[in-house]
């Protein structure tokens, strides 16, 4: 008896220790690999990275010089598909989560039309949107075309997890301001949106850096020039699209690569903590 | 006085007053799809009373508290048929403004749901949907209404910090006091002390029993001990052929010593249900 609780005991904290190595094993991989690119990228490109570089046009296709323009025209598509996004996301959303009861068939089929619309491959959205905004709407090849073929890639990924977020708001919320009188509009605005922001910000950072990444879409639709864009009809070259330029279609671009992909890199991580610093202080606030 | 009367046939339809009490259900049903919740309710309540509504899970009392404040429209694929008055007012006629119901007839859950914002802003959130903006009215309400409910002196100190910071207890005061702020004439309560420690439901039990004959207060409880010592009158609610019936009502002394029932005598006295 006692010799077979003292081998089931050393069954349990094998299999426990061996779950503990896995899970952390897991964790440590995966930062690894992350740090190894970032220390990589660092190293190389820190060197190149001056208030110039940032401030300068690029010349000689990018071998020398900087990325003003680069980052004028990434700002200005990023605020082209946020602008058209955010709105659209939101208000899907909305209908989904509060106007629509979970077993409606027309929700269904929105919400699987969005599932499989995330799954597309970004080149195809980059043949649509040059199919669709670039020719028939007749915006060619611009930062507008680019920021709404953006749009249209981030806006599954946006309305699900807002959907999400909204439905995850406990029903207390709405029967309580239900009762008081409280009228639906204002529990949207008042309660609901302010209880969802936390999940709201998350999708925004998961679409930002989907649409910050992007090169494949863009290169359809927003075009390679690398001049800096006068209006949004301009064509204008992404930071990704330079990245890419930079590593694989021109010889001896690699060091701008570098230095490109770290301002990328410290770009995500700025607009990620601001959101989530943002999302906190809205938190304090609405108290 | 409470009464469970017969559905009389001289009720014609367009009448708004089809009896003097002050709250009266008529063949009230209520079913979710094709499940019968309760149903051929006629109960009358009157004003100023405190009635609790006791009986077994799943009988049908919450869902007949729902009805009272219309609350049952947010319910998908819930059904309500029969009349409901409350003063001169027709419930179930559907031109009624909802919202302006719901400022009279209150409304307090079994779980505390407090909104996540300020003590403060609790109870000024719905004051200010109803039009109340004026910030030295609002702070002279909240003052009043949180005086009624015992919290003032606990939470005087503290009003612009969160209300999900309150114990539970002090959350579901909080929460009759955002009810008693639109000055209602019927409280509705779905077993308010059932989440709470035996210290703050005593506190809440307290607090009900103060507000008897200020408002008309239904309350559901499956505390037997609680609807005695505080109710005027009860009613039993009872599954009967798979739907919530209401077997019985009358004053408390009449439920609990003298049943006319013999369900009502057997679940009063602790032997079933």
């Amino acid at each position: 008896m006692n010799n077979l609780e003292s081998r089931s005991r050393k069954t349990i904290a094998c299999k426990d220790g061996a779950l503990a190595v896995l899970v952390w094993g897991t964790a440590i991989a995966i930062t690894g690999i992350f740090l190894w690119i970032a220390i990589d990228v660092t190293w190389h490109g820190i060197g190149q990275v001056s208030w110039e570089f940032l401030t300068t046009e690029p010349r000689n296709s990018g071998r020398d010089g900087g990325i003003s323009s680069i980052l004028i025209s990434t700002g200005l598509i990023l605020a082209v598909c946020l602008g058209t996004a955010v709105p659209l996301a939101l208000g899907t959303a909305i209908l989904l989560a509060e106007f629509t009861a979970t077993h409606n068939r027309f929700g269904q089929w929105v919400r699987r039309s969005l599932d499989m619309l995330a799954g597309v491959p970004s080149i195809v959205f980059g043949l649509f949107g040059n199919a669709f905004f670039s020719i028939t709407l007749g915006l060619g090849f611009s930062i507008l075309s680019g920021g709404l073929t953006l749009a249209c890639t981030i806006l599954p990924i946006l309305i699900r997890t807002i959907e999400v977020g909204l439905r995850s708001v406990p029903d207390d919320y709405r029967l309580g301001a239900a009762s008081l009188g409280v009228s639906r509009t204002s529990t949207l605005i008042h309660v609901l949106l302010p209880s969802a922001i936390p999940s709201l910000i998350a999708g925004l950072i998961l679409g930002m850096g989907r649409a910050i990444a992007e090169a494949a879409a863009l290169i359809f639709t927003s075009g390679y020039v690398d001049r800096t864009p006068t209006s949004l009809l301009d064509s204008g070259r992404s930071l990704s699209i330079h990245i890419y330029d930079l590593s694989m279609n021109v010889p001896g671009g690699d060091n701008n690569a570098y230095a490109s992909v770290l301002v990328l890199l410290v770009l995500l991580l700025f607009i990620n903590s601001t959101a989530t610093g943002l999302s906190k202080l809205w938190m304090h606030r609405s108290i | 006085m409470t009464k469970t009367s017969p559905a009389t046939s001289s009720i014609s339809s367009g009448e708004a007053n089809f009896s003097n009490s002050y709250l009266v259900t008529r063949e009230l049903s209520l079913s979710y799809g094709d499940r019968l919740a309760f149903e051929d309710v006629n109960f009358e309540v009157d004003r100023g009373e405190i009635v609790a509504l006791i009986g077994p899970s799943g009988c049908g009392k919450t869902s007949f508290l729902s009805c009272l404040n219309r609350l049952t429209d947010l319910f998908p694929n819930c059904r309500v048929s029969g009349r409901i008055q409350i003063g001169s007012l027709d419930i179930m006629n559907p031109k009624i403004d909802s919202i302006a119901l719901r400022r009279q007839v209150g409304m307090i859950f079994q779980k505390p749901n407090p909104f996540p914002f300020s003590i403060w802003k609790n109870i000024a959130f719905p004051l200010k949907e109803h039009g109340i903006k004026n910030r030295d009215c609002l702070d002279e309400i909240i003052e009043r209404v949180l005086r009624d409910v015992g919290l003032w002196d606990e939470v005087k100190d503290r009003l612009k910090s969160s209300a999900l910071g309150l114990s539970g207890g002090q959350q579901q005061r909080l929460c009759i006091a955002r009810s008693l702020a639109l000055e209602p004439e019927v409280l509705l309560m779905d077993e308010p002390c059932s989440a709470l420690d035996p210290i703050s439901s005593g506190i809440v039990e307290d607090l009900i029993a103060s507000l008897r004959r200020k408002y008309t207060i239904l309350i559901v409880t499956h505390n037997l001990a609680q609807a005695k010592r505080i109710a005027d009158s009860a009613a039993l609610f009872w599954v009967q052929n798979g739907s919530g019936r209401l077997i019985e009502s009358g004053p408390v002394e009449q439920i609990f010593n003298a049943p006319k029932h013999s369900i009502t005598a057997a679940y009063a006295s602790g032997m079933r249900g």
